[in-house]
């Protein structure tokens, strides 16, 4: 079953996901979850904890055994040709699986053995990532000396060393502070720029918004759409308020600033006017907010 | 190959940053078995004409030896369960036969630094055994034997006390039972075809022939290796059971 509008894409994809299922006993993470990612393109999985986007990852890049389905990663099926799929892809998992007790540089260096980079490919591949996140100076010490936003940095270089076509990066700006989450974001489009196909999850809204050229909304295991950000929202209008009624929350969408601000005049309690977001897109798909 | 290179230097850069306290780690019980029984007993304890300390030492190299090489799945555990390491190597292009590869020969790596340990212990008792090429050739295979078993196991734990509980009814029986303390002959008829199915009897009644200059049981030889590869097939094939 195509799972909505831009679930397939023309030419051949990146990514491509036909029909994954994932069951956990009676528990149903995935449920025949239908995507085709093109090159270069960033994609972004949106979705409540627990909708199956960490599954989706963890399944395609080899974490977790595929329960039904088929998927493959730049034409490689990721069971018939498992080792030459993973050499397709760099993950960056939602914890910090460093080696704390190693230094940044060892860390690195095991990554490029696991990935039979040449001692002298993986010499450069180090500098150069290092250079590209930032943490050059930081080469020689340990990963228990670093912050957490370092630490996510040195994941993101450890992905990417080994020049994958594809970076899964799960949920990489979580728990980290504002100004960190938009460094990483600047280094995401980076990436995309220099032509890494990039799959990403989250559930921060702002971030998919942001970084994506195609979000999927995922609930229960399900897709229910596919399409660019603008695209999803653009059914709603571009302005919403929020206003709270004996009954919750309540949203009502305008097609202007101005539509908006009229119909709030009228609100005797109080309401906050913004403009239309993804949430607003998954909660008119899913009667479910995101958060 | 590269595989198992990646896998064996990352545990042997953990070891190298560890080293002294694995080293003391390693002295401790091996201290205190000489003290306590080999010391304090001196002469007055004798088998087949040795002293307590000549036939006690052999045998602690064959616990150790256990002990140490097991100890790798509790690495491999905080790495899988705590750290969640384990899913770098599940996610890189290695096979399950490099990464078990690497994880045993790290395994027997701590084995080999364990008997090190205990025969410089010995040298202040003043014992002299023999430590030719079939000693070596013991202690390798015994280590190769609970190494893989350490992999094999710490594959198929969905936590770490199980990890802890197979510990305690496996390896803690063995190492009393297996001939470390005193001669599996002097136990019933019964008694003894039980404890000869365990490896570590047949490591240690190997090592301790071999150190007291005479000649082991070639079916040592045999049963050793034999259970190594059979430990090895089963982590091969554990390594999926991992992934969830």
């Amino acid at each position: 079953m195509p799972s909505g509008p831009g679930a397939r894409v023309r030419g051949k994809p990146m990514i491509r996901i036909d029909q994954l299922i994932k069951t956990y006993g009676s528990v149903k993470a995935l449920d025949g979850v239908d995507l085709h990612v093109p090159a270069g393109q960033l994609f972004a999985y949106l979705g409540p904890n627990g909708a199956g986007k960490t599954t989706t990852i963890r399944i395609l890049t080899g974490l977790t055994k595929l329960g039904g389905g088929r998927a493959s990663l730049n034409g490689h099926d990721i069971e018939k040709d498992a080792l030459a799929a993973k050499r397709q892809c760099g993950l960056v998992p939602q914890y910090i699986n460093l080696d704390s007790e190693l230094t940044v540089y060892e860390n690195l260096d095991i990554h490029g053995r696991l990935f039979d980079m040449k001692p002298a490919v993986r010499e450069a591949g180090i500098n150069e990532m290092l250079t590209y996140v930032e943490l050059r100076d930081r080469s020689d010490s340990l990963v228990k000396q670093l912050s957490g936003g370092m630490k996510r940095r040195v994941m993101v270089a450890r992905a990417l060393m080994h020049s994958p076509r594809i970076l899964f990066l799960d949920e990489p700006t979580v728990g980290l502070d504002a100004n960190i989450r938009r460094r990483i974001w600047a280094l995401i489009k980076k990436i995309q720029q220099d032509g890494t196909t990039i799959f990403l999850t989250t559930h921060y809204i702002e971030e998919a918004e942001f970084l994506a050229d195609r979000v999927a909304f995922l609930d229960n295991g399900r897709i229910v759409a596919v399409d660019a950000p603008l695209k999803l929202m653009a059914g709603l209008g571009k302005w919403a308020i929020d206003w709270l009624t004996d009954n919750g929350m309540q949203t009502s969408y305008f097609p202007s600033r101005e539509a908006a601000r009229e119909s709030a005049a009228v609100r005797e309690n109080g309401f906050t006017l913004r403009r239309v977001n993804l949430e607003d897109a998954f909660l008119s798909l899913t009667g479910k907010k995101v958060h | 190959m590269h595989g198992i290179l990646a896998v064996y230097l990352r545990e042997a850069l953990i070891l190298k940053r560890r080293l002294k306290r694995q080293l003391a780690g390693m002295a401790v019980s091996p201290l205190l078995y000489l003290i306590a029984f080999g010391y304090a007993m001196g002469d007055s304890v004798q088998f087949g004409g040795h002293t307590y300390l000549e036939f006690l030492i052999p045998g602690l190299v064959a616990m150790s030896s256990m002990t140490q090489s097991f100890g790798i799945s509790t690495d491999i555990n905080v790495a899988r369960f705590y750290w969640y390491i384990f899913e770098e190597f599940q996610a890189a292009p290695v096979s399950n036969f490099a990464y078990v590869t690497g994880e045993v020969l790290a395994g027997m790596t701590r084995a080999l630094l364990s008997i090190g340990v205990i025969l410089v212990l010995g040298l202040p008792f003043g014992v002299v055994l023999h430590y030719g090429p079939l000693f070596w050739l013991a202690a390798i295979l015994n280590s190769f034997v609970f190494a893989s078993l350490a992999v094999a196991l710490a594959m198929l734990v969905k936590s770490h006390a199980d990890q802890s509980l197979l510990t305690s009814f496996v390896i803690t029986p063995m190492a009393f039972l297996g001939g470390t303390f005193f001669p599996v002959e002097r136990l019933p008829v019964w008694a003894q075809k039980i404890l000869f199915l365990l490896p570590l009897t047949h490591a240690s009644n190997a090592i301790r022939a071999v150190a007291l200059g005479e000649m082991p049981d070639w079916r040592a030889y045999l049963v050793l290796p034999l259970t190594g590869v059979a430990f090895f097939i089963l982590a091969l094939g554990s390594v999926n059971h991992a992934r969830d």
